[in-house]
């Protein structure tokens, strides 16, 4: 497919909710209470439990796996964790709002996407972005 | 106390191979809320060419786990682990990870830096096959926040 720099792909709203943070701690194995135990997270000095960076990452690559259809085209996905997702329990969660753009041609065969996700009105991964095969 | 910079470019033992199933792949995907068939289907991710179905991108993370674990416990490295943040975190799929794959997990330290009374720590695990291919080289860099951080 051609695929043109500037192109943005459609956007995702993704909500989490505490029974999501434990669902992901098991299908993960990362079981540090900071995501599932309101205690443990204010005694370190969160404000409440906060989601797994590795599950706000995953959530934001599916803007790409959803847009490019095969998610085997995504050959590199990197970003660093700027913000905690604070996650309170209700029935609201934390709602994350994922964007992205294409933003480079490697004239490879591959695009840079950059994907920004955002939480209470900002960016919760910083430099978040995808290498995609899409010839 | 900083973190010793005489470990950069130490490696550790290779892991025990890691058996990768339909059934963790579909655990996972359905934890991250993915839809794609591709996770789920086999017929489906042959379609698209590929063997059997395919690993979300970030689910290198479940396969490099025992290995990280090693580095971040190793007695000699001293390294707090209550007062580790991730930092940031890539991945290089030379090709997806497949159903039916056998993985060993390398790691390596790439970089030990101290910035502001924080020490950062760079692993970098490579992911092969237990037939050498290498399918997945996953860089995790660790903050260690300092005692007055």
């Amino acid at each position: 497919m051609t695929v043109e720099v500037g192109t943005e792909l459609p956007g995702i709203s993704v909500r989490l909710k505490r029974d999501d943070l434990v669902r992901y701690a098991g299908a993960s194995l990362d079981f540090n209470p900071i995501h599932w135990n309101e205690k443990t997270a204010k005694d370190v000095g969160l404000p409440d439990v906060i989601a797994h960076g590795m599950l706000t990452m995953a959530v934001a690559s599916r803007i790409v796996a959803e847009w490019i259809g095969d998610p085997g085209a995504i050959v590199e996905y990197g970003c660093r964790f700027g913000r905690p997702v604070v996650v309170p329990n209700d029935d609201e969660g934390a709602l994350v709002e994922v964007t992205a753009k294409v933003t480079k041609d490697f004239e490879d065969g591959t695009v840079k996407v950059n994907i920004n996700a955002a939480f209470d009105g900002k960016s919760v991964l910083t430099g978040a972005f995808a290498r995609v095969r899409v010839g | 106390m900083p973190l010793d910079p005489s470990f950069i470019g130490r490696s550790y033992p290779p892991s025990q191979p890691y058996d990768v199933s339909r059934e963790k792949i579909r655990e996972f995907a359905d934890a991250i809320g993915a839809t794609s068939p591709a996770y789920r289907d086999a017929e489906a991710a042959k379609a698209l060419g590929h063997r059997d179905v395919i690993a979300p991108p970030t689910f290198a993370i479940v396969v490099s786990m025992k290995t990280n674990e090693t580095v971040m416990f190793d007695p000699e490295l001293k390294l707090d682990y209550s007062r580790v943040v991730h930092g940031d975190q890539s991945f290089t799929h030379h090709r997806p990870i497949t159903a039916g794959d056998q993985l060993v997990s390398v790691a390596h330290i790439d970089a030990v830096t101290s910035r502001m009374g924080n020490d950062m720590i760079t692993v970098r695990t490579e992911i092969s096959t237990v037939d050498g291919e290498l399918v997945t080289t996953a860089k995790s860099m660790l903050v260690v926040r300092g005692e007055d951080a």
